[in-house]
């Protein structure tokens, strides 16, 4: 039995040039800038509307979140766009100094994070980025799930005052959630009512948790699956409801175990609710090149990998 | 302000530089000294800053319709929080707890702790001169007539991300930003030359497209001059470099001409050599 339906499939950068299209309309104050990615990024319908709010900074990222932080004065809204291996990792420093302690209202939106790139390979896959982020004191993570979603943070994130960093991909995924919905930051939202495992997914990874709550079901396990498109705030009221009623809990993401949502997740609940956990995440290896799915299974990141942790983790309450 | 003025001032920040550093034993008073005459003259003379109706200045983040400087050499605190105070944006009174815990004077700015006058953290290296072309291009999009300042230190060109910066802003012709660059040829490791030379900083930035002025930051009226020539050329498509020949420690016999007071306080009785070669014009904190 289906508990969601699609009807097409988009990738969720293009969720984010269709936000960012509609800010370029709707709110003057937001700026974008792209370190000579623009195609990859689908910035195009911004530049075209508004050519005037648009920098390019070359391949030079560094430079990039230093000019997006001096743009906050005045009171603009920027933008700053990348891949997410350069947009964060390459630049941790800078955002950490001239974003992040300094209080600067600067967006940091990276496509391509994760193994879903694909080809191009591990140079290019970073699996640390969330870590990287949530470590940063005020900073908010966030990483939709699909096509609408990600337009709704994109639009969403300019109304918060305050550096955010927002993570999507590459790949064409299912387009499941409305369309024009409202987001909210840190508000966890449930897709799947059940009462025996706790699935708390995020990113590309919610689609395969709901995928994995039907072959559950067919098992005769009620899943319940909840959409954690908010790293940073946790919405750890949800969490803790979840886990009280059912007892055990999988995290599902395209990131390291390591300062991933499962690391967010256990802090949380080892000092509140101890509770029989199991990760679905990459497990302290780099990716490799291979085709978006061949990847996902390769290294357990998908429907199948999320049904065995939670039969796993069922055994443990 | 006549020249004369801005030395009096100057003496002063130079005596404050040298009680902070004291004070808590540790902080960079080699470049806070060195940089002293640009930064007093940019606060006292150069620069439009917002004031209320009595003539006081008053801080706001944005800055707008008025002009913003940028230290992104932030380990020369004790020079730019003495001018701020001295300027008025907060009581002289708090340059003692410069470092001391629980203060809003870190031992390199930053806007985290609300101090009135700082707009960005610095401290780690090569960030500055990006933040302030962004701010130029605030400025710009605003129709915002303002001018931006940024100081670098030389030895601080090492660093890539300013090369980014040198070439961004002559391509987006920014050409509101007139920063410097304190050529002091000192680094923590030695002189600049032996630990990672500049070669020509002159022809590396015309290169780049900037367009570059040499003066003597240790001459009040070379400085005057210069700035009024600089701002005298901006808005004409390319951004101003100035680069300002300094000497460290500027104003401490004992401290000049060598990098040994880069990173490092006076004892009890350095300090009282150096205060009795800087009159106390304004009255200590």
């Amino acid at each position: 039995m289906a508990l969601f339906t699609y009807e097409t499939k988009k990738d969720t950068r293009s969720g984010f040039g269709a936000g960012m299209e509609y800010l370029s309309q709707h709110n003057p104050k937001v700026v974008a800038l792209c370190a000579d990615l623009i195609g990859s990024l689908k910035l195009e319908g911004f530049i075209k509307n508004s050519p005037e709010r648009f920098f390019q900074t070359g391949i030079a990222e560094a430079n990039m979140i230093g000019i997006s932080a001096g743009l906050t004065l005045g009171g603009f809204i920027p933008y700053a766009t990348t891949f997410a291996n350069f947009g964060t990792g390459r630049v941790y420093d800078q955002i950490r100094q001239s974003v992040a302690y300094s209080g600067k209202n600067v967006k940091i939106c990276c496509s391509h994070a994760g193994l879903t790139l694909g080809e191009d390979g591990a140079t290019h896959q970073i699996l640390e980025d969330i870590g990287l982020m949530k470590m940063l004191p005020g900073m908010v993570v966030i990483n939709p799930c699909d096509y609408n979603q990600t337009k709704a943070a994109t639009i969403a994130i300019a109304d918060y005052e305050g550096p955010v960093y927002l993570r999507f991909g590459r790949p064409v995924v299912p387009v499941f959630t409305p369309e024009d919905q409202k987001f909210e930051i840190g508000k966890a939202l449930h897709l799947v009512e059940g009462k025996d495992v706790t699935i708390l997914a995020t990113g590309h990874l919610v689609w395969e948790a709901i995928q994995a709550a039907e072959a559950l079901l067919e098992k005769g396990i009620n899943a319940e699956v909840i959409n954690i498109h908010t790293i940073k705030p946790l919405d750890v009221q949800a969490i803790l409801a979840s886990v009280k009623k059912t007892g055990c809990v999988v995290t599902a993401e395209e990131h390291q175990y390591n300062g991933g949502l499962g690391d967010s997740v256990a802090q949380f609940l080892a000092m509140n609710h101890p509770t029989p956990m199991e990760f679905v995440g990459v497990n302290d290896s780099f990716g490799e090149s291979g085709k978006p799915a061949e990847l996902m299974e390769k290294y357990g990141l998908n429907a199948n990998a999320i049904v065995e942790k939670a039969i796993k983790v069922m055994a443990r309450k | 302000m006549q020249t004369q003025e801005i030395k009096k001032i100057s003496s002063q920040v130079r005596r404050d530089i040298l009680r902070m550093v004291h004070a808590c034993q540790s902080g960079h008073p080699g470049g806070s000294l060195g940089c002293t005459d640009l930064l007093v003259d940019l606060y006292f003379n150069t620069m439009n800053l917002k004031t209320d109706a009595a003539g006081k200045v008053v801080f706001d983040m944005d800055g707008t319709n008025e002009d913003l400087f940028f230290l992104s050499n932030g380990h020369i605190s004790p020079l730019i929080y003495s001018v701020l105070a001295r300027r008025g944006y907060f009581t002289t009174s708090e340059l003692a707890s410069f470092r001391k815990i629980n203060t809003r004077l870190q031992g390199h700015p930053t806007p985290h702790e609300h101090l009135e006058g700082i707009r960005i953290a610095s401290g780690s290296l090569g960030q500055g001169l990006s933040v302030a072309i962004g701010a130029a291009q605030a400025k710009k999009l605003n129709g915002d007539k303002s001018t931006v300042y940024c100081l670098m230190g030389d030895g601080e060109q090492n660093e890539g991300q300013v090369w980014e910066a040198a070439m961004y802003a002559p391509h987006h012709k920014v050409d509101n930003v007139i920063a410097f660059i304190d050529e002091n040829g000192q680094q923590i490791d030695g002189p600049t030359e032996k630990v990672m030379s500049n070669r020509d900083l002159q022809a590396k930035y015309e290169a780049f497209g900037w367009n570059v002025m040499r003066m003597d930051g240790n001459n009040a009226e070379d400085i005057q001059n210069t700035l009024i020539k600089a701002k005298a050329a901006l808005g004409n498509g390319s951004p101003i470099m100035i680069i300002m020949k300094t000497e460290m420690g500027a104003g401490v016999d004992f401290m000049m001409y060598s990098h040994k007071w880069h990173g490092v306080a006076p004892n009890d009785q350095q300090l009282q050599d150096a205060l009795a070669q800087l009159e106390e014009t304004l009255g200590d904190y």
